[in-house]
């Protein structure tokens, strides 16, 4: 598929790179010119994405996460989020509202934010292995008339 | 994030202030724990006016406030939420267990 463009960066687990993600995306999403939902919606699913890498992937060490954005035709946004630690065992169980395996500090409404603020998310994990998260979204913008096209 | 809180007639506010995510929340759901565990508020009222971004971690940090008040007998109620904090936490039905307005609440 052709894509427009693109922007990959790697970071090390470590929580404070939650905001430094979101921040990044943020910029990388305002060339397509989105409304301030899009971009609020967005911000929140790289959050919870990330988060997941760094919380529940790398339980006890620190390991690397990698971001992909990329604008694809129809000015659709999409946004990978990969990591190299323990893998899901049952996807289709994490999916689930509620279900964490991160006790009372996590209420388990990653994925679920992610799938209803995205219009699309497909997870591929392997245990041992590492998790990939792959979410996209069609930003339809703010159809401001005088808005040039975009070079 | 950054905090503020005062207390006045049992009732304890909480200005939450900034970005909520997993790496500022654990803070401050200690320092929320902590004034709950001081004050022993009947009403705990978490103002959300100067939160600028939260994620999922919020949700954890509210059902952790909403179980100390819980455990007091007391009422719990999140006021001045923003549109995105506000999606989050209607993602979540938290409203089915604990009031949630746009709006101040009432001096
Ligand atoms: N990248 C990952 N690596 C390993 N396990 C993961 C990963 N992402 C999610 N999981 C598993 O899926 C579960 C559900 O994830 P989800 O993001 O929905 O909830 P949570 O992270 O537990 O809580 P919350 O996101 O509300 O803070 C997690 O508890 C964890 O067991
Ligand atoms: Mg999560």
């Amino acid at each position: 598929m052709k894509h427009e463009n693109e922007a990959v960066i790697r970071f090390p687990s470590l929580s404070r790179n939650e905001a430094f993600a979101r921040s990044v995306t943020a910029a990388f999403a305002a060339q397509m010119d989105p409304t301030v939902d899009e971009l609020n919606d967005v911000k929140t699913a790289v959050s919870e994405a990330v988060t997941n890498a760094i919380v529940h992937a790398y339980p006890d060490r620190v390991g690397p996460v990698t971001l992909r954005l990329r604008r694809l035709d129809d000015n659709i946004l999409e946004v990978t989020v990969k990591d190299l630690g323990c893998g899901i065992e049952d996807v289709a169980q994490a999916r689930q509202p509620m279900f964490t395996t991160g006790g009372a500090d996590r209420s388990g409404m990653g994925l679920t934010i992610m799938e209803s603020f995205m219009n699309a998310l497909s997870i591929r994990s392997r245990p041992g292995r590492g998790t990939t998260v792959r979410m996209k979204k069609k930003l339809v913008g703010r159809g401001d008339p005088d808005c040039k096209p975009r070079s | 994030m950054t905090f503020t809180s005062f207390l006045q007639d049992k009732r304890l506010t909480i200005l939450l202030s900034g970005e909520i995510d997993h790496h500022s929340a654990r803070e401050t759901m200690e320092a929320v724990s902590e004034k709950i565990r001081v004050y022993l508020p009947r009403y705990c009222e978490l103002d959300f006016g100067a939160v600028t971004f939260m994620d999922s971690s919020g949700i954890a940090l509210v059902i952790h406030t909403l179980r100390a008040m819980n455990e007091l007998g007391g009422k719990l109620r999140l006021t001045s939420v923003p549109p995105q904090p506000r999606k989050v936490l209607l993602a979540s039905g938290i409203q089915n267990l604990v009031a949630l307005s746009q709006e101040r609440s009432p001096a």
